[in-house]
Parts: C-alpha cells; sequence; structure tokens
C-alpha cells in the first residue's frame, strides 16, 4: 500500500494543475467574449459586400468573372482555417479530419489537391500528414489582423488566375454556440450561385466607372478576403469557446480525482493508525 | 420627399445606415451626387468625405477608398476603413501628410511610390473632410 507522503504530494500537483487549468478557463471566458463582439462587429460589411455581389451576379453583366467560371477541374485548394495554440480540445482535429476526407473524395474523381494553411496547428498537422502546401500564415494572434491574410489570399487568387488550381475550398470552424462548434468546408470559387432575387427578372446592368473588369476585379478580391477574414475571426471565436469548455472539463476531472486521492489518502492513514494501535496493545498483552 | 436608403459600412463596423434625400460622395473618376432613382452604378470610392442629406439634416463621413454600389432605391459605400467626421484631429491628419510627403520626397525610402501617392491623398482627404465641417458650422 502507498504511503501517506506519497499520495499527499500527488494531490499537492493535481491541485497545482487544477488551479492553471481553472485560470485557462476564467481567461477563455472572457477572450470569448471579445471575439465575439469582434463577429458581430465584422458582420454589416460582410452583409453587404454579399448583398452587392448578389446584384451584381443577377445583372446581365458585360463581364462574366472567373470566380463564376465553372471549369473542369483538376487541381484544388483548400484553405484551412486553424488556431494557433493548443489546448482546445477537439476542435482542430475535427476540422482537419473533414479536410482530408474531402480530399480523399476529390482525389476518388482524379482531382489533386493542396493546402493554403491559416495557424500554426493546421502547419504541423499538414507537415506530419504530408500535403502540398502552397501558403502558410501563423501567429495572428487573439485580434487577427485583416493585412495579415492579403498575402496568403493573393497567393491563392494567383494560383487560380494562372489556371494551376481551379477550385477553393474554405475550411473553418463555425461558431453555433458556447457549447457547440461545427467543422466546415465550403465552396469559395467558383462562387457558388445565389438563389434568385426580385432583381432577376428584369435585364439591367450597371454602369460601370472606370472599367467593369478593374471594378469587379477589386471587388471580388475584396470579398474573399472579406470571407476569409470573416472565417478567422469567427474560428478564433470558436477556439476560445472550445479552450474553455476544455478547460472545464480538466478541472472537473482534476477534482474527480482529488476526491479520489483524498479517500486513498485518509484510508491509508487510519491503516497506519490501527496498525500501530495493534503493536501497542500487542506489546502490553506480551508484557 | 422621396429618399433613398444609405448604408455606410467598413470592415471593421457599420458606420452609419439610414434614409437620405441626398448623398455626395467622391468616386474614383470624381465627385458625384447620389438622388433617389439614380441609375445602377458601380464604381470606386475615392478617400474623401460622404455627406449624406436628409431634409435640412445634414450628416458627412469621411471614408478611405473602397467601392460605391448604386440601386435606384440604396446606396451602399463599402469602404475599407471609415470614421465619423466630428472625430477627427486635424493635427493628426496634417501629420499623416506631412510624414506621406517626406516619405515621397525621400528617395532613400523603401516605400514605394504608389503607396506614398496613396497615403498622401488619403490625408488631404481627411483635411478636406475637416474644413468642410469647419465651414458648415
Amino acid at each position: 500500500m502507498a504511503n501517506t507522503k506519497e499520495v499527499r504530494k500527488q494531490i499537492a500537483s493535481i491541485k497545482s494543475t487544477q488551479k492553471i487549468t481553472s485560470a485557462m478557463e476564467m481567461v477563455a471566458a472572457s477572450k470569448i467574449k471579445k471575439t465575439q463582439n469582434e463577429m458581430q462587429l465584422g458582420r454589416p460589411y460582410s452583409e453587404k459586400i454579399k448583398e452587392v455581389i448578389s446584384h451584381i451576379a443577377n445583372s446581365s453583366s458585360e463581364y462574366s468573372h472567373p470566380f463564376y467560371e465553372h471549369r473542369e477541374t483538376k487541381k484544388a485548394c483548400f484553405l484551412v482555417v486553424s488556431s494557433d495554440k493548443g489546448l482546445c480540445g477537439g476542435l482542430n482535429i475535427n476540422l482537419f479530419k473533414q479536410v482530408i476526407s474531402k480530399s480523399a473524395e476529390l482525389k476518388a474523381q482524379g482531382i489533386e489537391s493542396n493546402f493554403a494553411l491559416i495557424g500554426l496547428k493546421a502547419a504541423s498537422f499538414f507537415k506530419s500528414v504530408g500535403g502540398d502546401v502552397v501558403a502558410n500564415v501563423q501567429k495572428l494572434g487573439d485580434k487577427p489582423d485583416p493585412d495579415a491574410l492579403i498575402g496568403l489570399t493573393k497567393t491563392v487568387l494567383d494560383l487560380h488566375r494562372n489556371g494551376e488550381i481551379d477550385q477553393v475550398y474554405l475550411c473553418g470552424n463555425g461558431f453555433v454556440n458556447t457549447m457547440t462548434q461545427e467543422p466546415k468546408v465550403e465552396q469559395l470559387i467558383p462562387l457558388p450561385a445565389e438563389e434568385t432575387d426580385e432583381l432577376t427578372t428584369t435585364h439591367w446592368d450597371y454602369i460601370y466607372e472606370p472599367e467593369a473588369q478593374e471594378l469587379l476585379e477589386g471587388l471580388m478580391t475584396r470579398y474573399i478576403e472579406s470571407l476569409i477574414y470573416h472565417a478567422v475571426i469567427e474560428n478564433s471565436a470558436c477556439e476560445q469557446a472550445a479552450k474553455m469548455l476544455a478547460m472545464k472539463n480538466a478541472t472537473e476531472n482534476a477534482g474527480d480525482l482529488i476526491k479520489e486521492l483524498e479517500l486513498l489518502y485518509n484510508n491509508v492513514r487510519q491503516a497506519a493508525i490501527t496498525q500501530e494501535l495493534s503493536e501497542i496493545v500487542g506489546g502490553a498483552a506480551a508484557v | 420627399m422621396s429618399t433613398i436608403r444609405v448604408s455606410i459600412v467598413s470592415s471593421s463596423e457599420e458606420i452609419y445606415s439610414g434614409e437620405g434625400t441626398m448623398v455626395f460622395a467622391t468616386g474614383s473618376l470624381g465627385e458625384i451626387g447620389i438622388a433617389p432613382g439614380h441609375t445602377p452604378l458601380l464604381t470606386g470610392l475615392a478617400p474623401g468625405p460622404v455627406r449624406v442629406q436628409n431634409g435640412d439634416d445634414e450628416k458627412t463621413f469621411f471614408c478611405s477608398g473602397g467601392f460605391i454600389e448604386i440601386q435606384p432605391d440604396l446606396v451602399t459605400f463599402l469602404s475599407d476603413r471609415a470614421e465619423r467626421a466630428e472625430s477627427m484631429d486635424e493635427a493628426e491628419a496634417i501629420k499623416a501628410q506631412e510624414l506621406a510627403e517626406k516619405n515621397m520626397h525621400d528617395k532613400e525610402s523603401e516605400l514605394d511610390y504608389t503607396k506614398a501617392a496613396a497615403q498622401l491623398a488619403e490625408a488631404a482627404a481627411r483635411i478636406k473632410t475637416i474644413q468642410k465641417l469647419r465651414k458648415n458650422k
């Protein structure tokens, strides 16, 4: 049977771990509010730009943008949004599983894939799994800067423009609520056709100032950028929520463990006392 | 009086959403006035003031570059960054302009010319907005 000193030591070490996990839980809980707030603030822009894009899609435009073009697909690119830090449960790994299964599905159709990665966790995962990584951004921090994503977006869009990739998928976690996050793999390019709108019935087009191509090129790029930025923000809210949950569970588990160990400690202590007593009694009887 | 729905949004927040009888802004090909029933137009948005008139009431906002979409009944400003004109500090703006000018003349500077020119245009537009506001007071 274990001795009391050993058990006491174990209890102390679990207690200090519990302190850390409960502190991390509280930090994550306060960060959720911030990231959720940021998600709210960015929403009007994404909604408006989406509205404009759907208007354009419904207009009988003189110029059709390559992002709408469905061409024969030989290669697809997965834009994977992950977190930089771990300790957030199965958040990242659930997403990667979906990406891998989607990529395998495409491979069965003869479509190769490569990856553009956001976040340290994705980088280390695809390094160990092996995959053609075309771009990578890391360490965006708690407050991702839209400018930090421009380089990655440009790399992917340029590859599409040059015909090296034909499809782009945006993969990230969707924030349902603090308890639930849902990994999503969505097609980014070609842009899925929007549901019809009252504007389609009539034949109309914009006046473009200056050139249609130049304007749409800029607008489309901004749209894609805003979608990616939104995915990053959403993923960061998911990360905090998942972290809070994981740390809450860890704290509870530590509590259970401590209870069990304390019981064991008391048993051991009592056994030692009983043994001592019986020794004394035995000794007295012998005399 | 007929009105047009105006929304001004930047990538980080919603700046303004409401009705207007007349809207003035700087498009990439010059100043434009937008009245209700305007023909559909898509144009670039140059850094500068956006004035929204609603009857006698007038509000001014500063927008940096972006896009303007106009439909007969609505106008949307997609600005990369926008701020309320009242909150701008003229001294700050002049400082930014000086810095941009310095960067432009400074041949040693690593900053490329186009970026400096854009910075200068933005700073100039900011000052223009503030001065316009002062005049109206």
